[in-house]
């Protein structure tokens, strides 16, 4: 099987790190062969797969050794549960320096090291919330993921970041073989979440690959540093993580994806009962004025 | 050749603008002009201080190259930091002549190279660390620096270090003024705007240092040289005429220049400016602040530096009046030997100019001395109140022209064939392969200085040298016995 490049976006918190190590697990389950590339300073991309705090990243041991020429693939590859292969980019705290220009650094040193070339059937990117410049988009450039998938909830601020992640994957279609693999929906349980993710998908262009129910067993397995899978391979929701990467493993609905205006999103979030119908009578209005009109 | 007319100079511009597409052209016609007296002010007829077009080979510089080569590296007790990535400051590491004495490597820094050497972990987290380990390095290093500037690069504008706080508390640390400069070299159009920041580090680092401490003992006749680079010594040959007719140069920067002279200048009395593009920032900051005048003098050739004595002369009481007669009189004898030595081996000769700065205006009045003419100049990085100074010194039916590019540059002297071209060295090999004589006018091609009564000596025996080389003679084919020969045979090739 031909190596598979999947980068994971979506809004800051939404799951991403969570929903692809407990995928993660699910595949390597399977009999798959995995990498994680963590592509977010804050380094919490492995930890459930590496039962760690926050793995040692590239960056910060580049910047101890001198230069990321003094590191060895070694040095910044772990190995943790299912024989899944795991790293982090790494980055500044927040404030100072690029992160950006890390993960640009940190991937170029992976190719140059020969890491995509060992044994592997997937290479899973976890992305910082949005695309916010040049090295986030990096996963998604010529040569690396071919195919993206969307974390996102029935909140608005979740499929407004959806809708713009695809922007940028549509920059990107043109100079590169990336495509939208799908949404992943992490149950918030809101109100007929599931009919408005579809219904996004659908105006995208693409599908919601997997509805994951909301269940507190994510959590009691996180506060472990562990995958559902690994911590209890019985319950209802390793199953459900199971059956996503089953979905993943051989989905065939890959696509250049069709963002929508703010207006249609907004028609579509009222469509649900997300979004009030806007009355612009009250537009710029303080309340001392809407007291005086009343 | 004899001079253009207007309309003939108006059709040169469009022929050389023919090749051009149509928006190009659109753009570089309001940057070519006719010089014309009648026009007041020169945004009637030329645009200036626009992003050059891609792909035209501009010879314009960056910010940086404004701030860390222009204004800042010539103060020669301070330690200039190129802070960021090595090539900014190594490669243009002594390029510009500013002459200093001292002791380099001791108490004075000038050609040296100081640079933070970024690497991609610099870039990632930030260097703002490394900045302030190299500045306590350096105080060990060369405890006799009376400061550091820090010179931006591109990437430092990029990740947001905070220069500033790192130089707050660097300065508290070493007592020492330490200057964080934002001259990224992506800002602004060319270095122009790399003088403007430089001149406001000056204003908010340095200028105040020394309100309110009245150790100074001044004259009423002290002023500041400021805006005169020394290329090749040139502030050396000005100042002393000032000295001379009774004046205490308190200050003279940045060309030899020191901390100390930039924190001494709001005493001075008068703030002369060679260099209008570059200071007139800082000179209009201290006449707000402290009520000091400024005004611009021309030291380059007998008429303008009699004419700039006067001016300067002017604004003081009459015993430096009579003293400035007394020393252009003095003079006299020594400009004139060098008129009747050189004028008539250049009279008539055309020159064309493009360079930055004062020079496409300053420079002509020294040409005219020796009985040349210019027939064209212009500014690689001027605004219009530059053109509005031009309009006057330059011919009527002259071409004027801003930002050229390598083909308009090329173009034009193909077409007007002057005796002599003034630029810069990427310039330089061009013309010489075209045969036409060729002088460096922003390096003074390693000779000057050119301001002042001795530098006027200098001046002319260099244009002379150029002008008259037998060397042109050589670029003739052996077979080619004289240009009437050439042209018959052509013709009959036809």
């Amino acid at each position: 099987m031909a190596l598979r490049q999947c980068a994971i976006y979506g809004k800051g918190g939404i799951g991403k790190s969570t929903t692809t190590q407990n995928l993660v697990a699910g595949l390597a389950e399977a009999g798959k062969k995995v990498m994680i590339v963590g592509c977010d300073p804050k380094a919490d991309a492995t930890r459930l797969i590496l039962h760690s705090k926050a793995q040692e990243t590239i960056m910060h041991l580049a910047a101890e050794a001198g230069s990321v020429e003094d590191l060895e693939l070694g040095d910044v590859l772990k190995t943790g549960y299912a024989n899944i292969k795991c790293v982090e980019s790494g980055g500044p705290e927040p404030g100072v320096g690029c992160a950006g220009r890390g993960v640009i650094t940190a991937i170029n040193f992976l190719e140059e090291e020969g890491a995509y070339e060992e044994d592997l059937d997937f290479v899973f990117y976890d992305v910082l919330g949005d695309v916010v410049c040049g090295g986030f988009a990096m996963p998604i450039r010529e040569n690396k993921a071919q195919e993206i998938y969307i974390v996102c909830s029935g909140e608005m601020m979740a499929m407004y970041a959806a809708n713009n992640i695809c922007k940028g994957i549509v920059k990107y279609v043109k100079s590169g073989s990336v495509r939208l693999g799908g949404l992943i929906c992490n149950s918030r349980n809101t109100d007929r979440e599931d009919e408005l993710i579809e219904a996004l998908a659908a105006k995208l262009g693409t599908q919601m690959i997997h509805f994951i129910p909301r269940d507190n067993v994510v959590q009691r397995a996180e506060i472990r540093r562990m995958t559902v899978i690994e911590y209890d391979p019985k319950h209802r929701q390793a199953d459900e993580y199971r059956t996503l990467a089953d979905k993943i493993i051989n989905n065939q609905n890959k696509v250049i994806p069709t963002p929508i205006t703010m207006d249609e999103l907004e028609d579509l979030l009222m469509e649900f009962g997300v979004l009030e119908e806007e009355d612009e009578s009250i537009v710029g209005r303080t309340a001392a004025q809407e007291a005086v009109a009343a | 050749m004899p001079a253009l007319t207007r309309e003939e100079t108006l059709e040169l511009i469009q022929e050389v603008l023919e090749v051009y597409p149509e928006k190009a052209k659109k753009d570089r016609a309001k940057h070519l002009a006719v010089n014309d007296h009648d026009i007041e002010q020169s945004k009637k007829c030329i645009t200036s201080n626009r992003k050059s077009l891609p792909g035209v080979m501009t010879i314009r510089g960056c910010a940086y190259a404004g701030s860390k080569g222009v204004v800042w590296g010539p103060i020669k007790d301070m330690i200039h930091i190129s802070h960021g990535p090595v090539g900014c400051g190594q490669y243009s590491r002594a390029g510009r002549r500013n002459y200093y004495v001292g002791h380099t490597g001791v108490n004075t820094f000038g050609t040296m190279n100081f640079t933070s050497d970024f690497q991609e972990k610099d870039i990632v987290f930030g260097g703002d660390k490394k900045l302030g380990k190299l500045i306590t390095e350096l105080e060990s290093l060369f405890p006799l620096s009376k400061g550091i500037s820090v010179q931006s690069e591109c990437p430092i504008g990029l990740i947001g270090d905070d220069i500033e706080s790192v130089a707050r508390e660097q300065a508290k640390a070493l007592g020492k003024p330490i200057v964080p400069v934002r001259c990224e070299g992506f800002r602004g159009v060319s270095q122009s705007l790399g003088h403007h920041i430089a001149n406001d580090a000056i204003r908010d680092w340095v200028i105040g240092n020394r309100d309110g401490d009245e150790r100074f003992v001044a004259t009423p006749y002290d002023v500041a040289i400021i805006g005169d680079y020394n290329i090749g010594g040139d502030a050396w040959s000005s100042r002393i005429l000032l000295e001379e007719m009774g004046l205490r140069v308190v200050a003279q920067w940045p060309g030899d220049g020191t901390l100390a002279e930039l924190e001494l200048t709001p005493k001075v009395k008068l703030n002369l400016i060679h260099c209008y593009r570059s200071m007139n920032y800082i000179s209009r900051f201290m006449e707000e602040k402290y009520g000091i005048p400024w005004m611009e003098y021309n030291f380059f050739g007998p008429t303008k530096i009699a004419e700039s004595l006067r001016k300067i002369a002017a604004r003081f009481d009459e015993s430096i009046q009579a003293k400035a007669e007394a020393v252009i009189a003095r003079y006299q004898a020594q400009s004139e030997a060098v008129i009747a030595k050189y004028r008539p081996r250049l009279e008539g000769k055309k020159v064309m100019l493009y360079v930055g700065g004062l020079r496409p205006r300053h420079v002509i009045g020294a040409y005219e001395d020796l009985g040349m003419e210019v027939v064209g100049t212009g500014y690689e990085f001027a605004h219009n109140d530059d053109y509005d100074r031009t309009i006057k010194e330059m011919g009527n039916a002259t071409l004027l022209y801003d930002d050229l590019t390598g083909f308009e540059l090329e173009e034009i002297v193909q077409r007007i064939r002057p005796d002599l071209v003034g630029s810069g060295v990427k310039e330089k090999y061009l013309f010489q392969k075209m045969g036409i004589p060729f002088r460096q006018m922003h390096s003074w091609d390693y000779s000057g200085p050119y301001h002042g009564y001795d530098g006027f000596a200098i001046f002319a025996r260099d244009m002379d040298m150029t002008i008259n080389n037998p060397c042109w003679d050589k670029l003739k084919a052996p077979w080619v016995k004289d240009a009437a020969t050439a042209a018959a045979a052509l013709a009959a090739r036809a």
